[in-house]
């Protein structure tokens, strides 16, 4: 690879207001499903569009128009999209149709957008762009994955100069709720910023979009370069250390080189075990990030991770909040993201400073 | 304006999510599609499904839509002529 690949805009719609960096403090919820943030969908979708769009739809094509706008792109060279669970909200509703009706006189417009695909699909329309257009569904390692492709296509396509890239999930009433009947939810609801103080099963879940333009320029108000990404969908807590080591390695670096940890820590008692040997050896005197007791898990929350780490390579701040131990760094150069859900689906991010 | 003109414009609104809308800001002879309400062919199909659901009326030949979703005031004698229920 002959070129680097630089982040020149994000779009971030979460459960946490955008400007968390000025603010420092976060918004507070009381239970364990909770809304993502809105903003005036007005301002970015035509109303005759925006009236049949579901939350996921709404937040896609906001936080994509937002990071087109700033990386000053217009079309992008292609729209790489991952979703871990699509737009449930069209689904449940196509679903509850069928049983009313008795699987008759079922209304088109549901169905239509309940395809994982409508999200990259209506960015696509929106823009007027016929380019390469791809969505990734694969759990927790969805945007990863698209992420992956990305760096792909650059690799292989020496015409295109920019990629729309990015992860969306929506939260819905019933299959969401599901997450709870197996488990993967708190049974009592808990305070967010107290996640990672809690001792028992399960986490917190909401919603996000997050869009990332990438490209092989480098501008005025490029945040950061995006070097690499690693997808495992089976990893032994006991290698770990050795995976991020090669991860690193790959990218000729070493852990005395990484400046920060972004962790994916939920507060599963069950799974957050994978992140120990990290903290307590290999990365133990570098500071320890987290962002789930935030914006919750749910399968592209790690979009929220990159774009964290954008923002302190870009303004060498780390806002307090996000800090799991005392560890300080003036100018962060090298930032890694590390994340699994379940014990499955680890991925590992680096974005380094430009 | 019946009875009839009003639940349309209520059941398009819904259907349809007309947001920020109101039967009142509908006109019976108002074109519903292109420069009028800007209805396009998913709230067709949409409304192929609300006749034959609400009124039982089965379109069979889908070309008749264009005649018959011209207007409030069209759709409602339409239904007038051919309502099962």
């Amino acid at each position: 690879m002959g070129y680097k690949i630089y982040i020149n805009g994000i779009g971030s719609i979460s459960a946490q207001e955008e400007d968390l960096f000025s603010r420092g403090s976060a918004t507070i919820y009381r239970e364990n499903i909770f809304p993502a943030i809105s903003p005036n969908y007005k301002e970015f979708i035509k109303p005759m569009a925006l009236r049949r769009m579901s939350k996921a739809i709404k937040m896609g094509v906001t936080s994509a128009k937002i990071a087109l706008k700033e990386a000053k792109v217009e079309v992008p060279g292609a729209i790489i999209t991952g979703t871990g669970e699509g737009c449930k909200q069209d689904t449940e509703k196509f679903l509850e149709n069928l049983l009313d009706l008795d699987e008759k006189l079922l209304t088109p417009t549901s169905f239509i957008q309940s395809t994982h695909n409508t999200i990259g699909g209506q960015i696509a329309l929106n823009l007027g762009c016929k380019n390469y257009n791809v969505t990734y569904t694969q759990n927790s390692v969805s945007l990863e994955t698209a992420l992956l492709d990305a760096q792909m296509q650059f690799n292989e396509n020496p015409e295109i100069g920019s990629i729309l890239a990015g992860g969306v999930d929506e939260i819905s009433e019933k299959i969401t709720s599901f997450q709870k009947l197996d488990g993967q939810l708190k049974l009592n609801p808990i305070k967010n910023l107290d996640l990672l103080r809690e001792d028992s099963t399960g986490t917190i879940t909401s919603e996000g979009a997050h869009f990332f333009v990438l490209s092989k320029e480098k501008k005025e108000n490029t945040y950061a370069e995006f070097q690499s990404v690693s997808i495992k969908n089976v990893i032994k807590p006991e290698t770990i250390i050795n995976e991020i080591e090669n991860f690193l390695a790959k990218n000729n670096l070493n852990s005395t080189a990484i400046d920060a940890v972004i962790l994916g820590k939920n507060g599963d008692n069950r799974y957050d075990y994978f992140y120990k040997n990290l903290q307590r050896k290999l990365l133990k005197n570098k500071p320890q990030l987290a962002y789930k007791h935030l914006v919750g898990d749910f399968d592209t929350a790690s979009g929220y991770a990159v774009f964290v780490a954008a923002k302190i390579l870009k303004t060498s701040k780390i806002p307090a909040i996000l800090k799991l131990n005392n560890v300080d760094c003036k100018i962060p150069k090298h930032i890694l993201i590390y994340n699994q859900y379940l014990g499955r689906d680890h991925s590992l991010m680096l974005l380094s400073a430009v | 304006m019946t009875n009839l003109h009003t639940e349309l414009k209520e059941s398009i609104i819904e259907q349809l999510n007309l947001e920020d809308m109101e039967p009142a800001d509908i006109s019976n002879d108002e074109p519903l599609f292109g420069d009028g309400l800007g209805l396009d062919s998913i709230d067709a199909l949409e409304l192929i499904v609300l006749l034959e659901k609400d009124y039982g009326i089965k379109l069979t030949d889908p070309a008749q839509g264009k005649e018959i979703f011209v207007s409030i005031n069209q759709m409602a004698q339409f239904i007038e002529e051919n309502r099962t229920k």
